[in-house]
């Protein structure tokens, strides 16, 4: 029985090319309102960040001890001022800075060497993958405030510190994602089909395994930025990562939070501008997740 | 028989061992594969038939050398398999190529099916325009137009376009040797036919030699020259399809034979053939591997195992029953197994 596919003389003029991968996750997302939207808040918080110095109508750091705790809609001043009568609208523009960096660099630290353990410990197995995901199930025993502090406390105050201790916090976790998608990857037919048609294993792990973890990997990581922001919100609070005068959101919401029966607004300023951040970075790694899959 | 065999295996032999405990020490060893032998001669099909779980897959990847074999010697042509370098191996993988089972798994979800096809060109370093060409032509021949269905990905296509995308690559090193494990168990039996067909055409055009691993009696019989029997890691029989057609020998040949499905009503069967799972592979049966679901076992059976003995020209049957040359055919002197 011969088999044939009937085609139209005019085959190119009817179907297009089909869309690349690509294209096709950004026509899902192009569909995804809350995604966008989310996508949107994350564009604004950064833009503001990056402009912070452009934007700011204050120094931050000069306060003025006879403006102390102005509400909201304060003349000159539409978000009100802090303890020490600083501009709030400039602190929360300059944290903004802070706290973007200290959340992004650990999960992105974390997401390099997190993804290079977990592939090899995968790949390998055997020994190799005993000795990587113990030692990673220690650092995993301990909570991850508890860890955070323990690792910042070691090595004192700072913003480098921080992000240090930060993406130690946070590689154990891509490891295990790593590590559990590379073995699954790793028993799939394709892969002994390109061992089988003689591939070596750097272009096996580049075009066959690469490929499809980096995905998953790459939406669990994004869901940790909003932990991360809020870890270092916490180190700050604690006094272990930005130190004053500095500008961070959970510097701020520390100092600030003395007044909270004074003017109970202002301080919970840093507070909302923290929420609406790492929210919009869970709402976009759930649209990226769902625009990502491969439906089969 | 026929001039040299393309593919020549003795005793090959395979325990994959069980880890547990924190230590992952060896507790147990599960024999999949234990002291194959047979011969694949260019241009026919061979056809290994064999419950689930009886080592059939495993020894598909043994003869690629996916996994390495524990003991035994395994010879393409004049090539010592088990031995080859690691460049030898990438020459030799040309020669020999394996089609997967499950047409979801074995393609790459992040890859178009041209790719698919093309990645091995790639690796063996054609250009990468000549490698798309050669895999859309391969396209086409397998019954999937190129320019409808090159750039889509496995997840578009169905279970049927999917093994022709699997036949495609197997076919784009111009092999000389086909594995197929299990190519059309997946697949509705009207896509099995049109599969079947096309393995059938493509062996004509290219002179392929094909080893072709199934359960489905039906379908080794169709494809078949001839036939291997496996039973818990273990050949118990060997011939040409219409031998173990018409005249099966081995106890478990015949109970597989009674038990395919009839289309005629008349020949319904009153009772299974053979009933229960094969014993646990990791602490076999001593003697004969079969005994304890034999209706003909003896005591010698469980004391050593029986050798293979030639009962024909190509036919030959490992089982005490026809030891002492008197060939007695066990269907009609007794009811059949139970």
């Amino acid at each position: 029985m011969a088999i044939t596919t009937t085609v139209p003389r005019d085959l190119d003029a009817v179907v297009g090319a089909p869309m690349s991968y690509w294209r096709t996750v950004g026509w899902r997302l192009a569909r995804d309102r809350v995604t966008l939207i989310a996508g949107g808040v994350l564009l604004l918080v950064a833009l503001s960040a990056v402009l912070a110095p452009w934007l700011a109508p204050y120094d931050p750091n000069a306060g003025s001890i006879r403006l102390r705790l102005a509400p909201v809609g304060a003349p000159g001043h539409v978000l009100g001022t802090d303890e020490q009568g600083r501009d709030m609208l400039t602190r929360l523009l300059w944290g903004g800075r802070m706290t973007l960096i200290a959340g992004l660099t650990p999960v992105l630290v974390a997401f390099v060497i997190g993804t290079a353990l977990g592939v090899v410990a995968g790949y390998i197995g055997g020994v190799t993958n005993t000795l990587v995901m113990r030692t990673m199930d220690i650092f995993y025993a301990f909570p991850a405030v508890l860890l955070a502090i323990a690792i910042s406390g070691a090595l004192g105050p700072g913003l480098p510190n921080t992000l240090i201790s930060l993406s130690i916090v946070f590689i154990p976790r891509v490891v295990r994602v790593a590590e559990s998608a590379t073995v699954q990857v790793k028993g799939l037919e394709y892969i002994g089909a390109a061992r089988a048609s003689g591939s070596g294993v750097g272009d096996i792990v580049r075009h066959h395994l690469l490929a499809n973890v980096l995905g998953p990997i790459l939406v669990f990581a994004s869901t940790q930025v909003s932990l991360s922001i809020i870890l270092a919100a916490g180190l700050s609070f604690l006094g272990l990562g930005v130190t004053p005068p500095a500008a961070e959101w959970g510097l701020m919401l520390n100092t600030l939070r003395q007044s909270i029966y004074v003017n109970a607004v202002v301080p919970a300023l840093p507070g909302l501008a923290i929420f609406v951040t790492s929210m919009a970075f869970n709402l976009l790694s759930d649209g990226l997740r769902d625009a990502m899959e491969i439906r089969a | 028989m026929r001039a040299t065999p393309l593919l020549r295996a003795r005793d090959l032999r395979k325990h994959f061992p069980l880890r547990g405990g924190v230590l992952q020490r060896t507790y147990a060893w599960v024999r999949a594969v234990d002291g194959v032998s047979f011969d694949v001669y260019p241009g026919e099909t061979l056809g290994v038939v064999g419950e689930s779980g009886c080592g059939k897959s495993t020894l598909a990847r043994l003869i690629l050398r996916l996994i390495e074999p524990d003991a035994g010697t395994l010879h393409f042509g004049d090539e010592d398999v088990a031995a080859a370098s690691p460049g030898r191996m990438k020459r030799l993988r040309r020669d020999m190529q394996l089609v997967f089972q499950d047409p979801y798994a074995s393609l790459n979800p992040r890859l178009t099916i041209e790719d698919a096809v093309g990645f091995s060109l790639l690796v063996h370093g054609t250009p990468r325009a000549q490698a798309r060409d050669r895999a859309r032509a391969l396209l086409s021949r397998v019954g999937l137009e190129p320019r409808l269905y090159g750039r889509r990905y496995p997840h578009e296509l169905s279970g049927g376009q999917r093994q022709r995308v699997n036949i495609a690559r197997a076919l784009v090193l111009d092999p000389k040797l086909l594995v197929l494990d299990e190519p059309v168990s997946a697949l509705d039996k009207s896509v099995q036919a049109q599969v079947l067909n096309l393995l059938t055409d493509l062996k004509v055009e290219r002179s392929l030699t094909y080893v072709f691993i199934s359960h489905d009696l039906n379908v080794i019989e169709y494809v078949s020259d001839r036939v291997l029997v496996m039973y818990l890691g273990e050949v118990v029989e060997t011939g040409t399809a219409d031998e173990l057609a018409q005249s099966p020998k081995h106890p478990y040949t015949q109970a597989l034979f009674a038990s395919a499905p009839s289309l005629d009503p008349d020949h319904r069967m009153e009772r299974p053939p053979i009933s229960g799972d094969p014993p646990n592979p990791i602490d076999p049966p001593s003697g004969c591997r079969f005994r304890t679901r034999c209706a003909f076992a003896m005591p010698r059976c469980a004391e050593t195992p029986p050798a293979s003995r030639a009962v024909g020209a190509t036919h030959a049957v490992a089982c005490y029953l026809y030891e002492s040359g008197a060939v007695v055919d066990a269907r009609v002197t007794t009811s059949p197994i139970v």
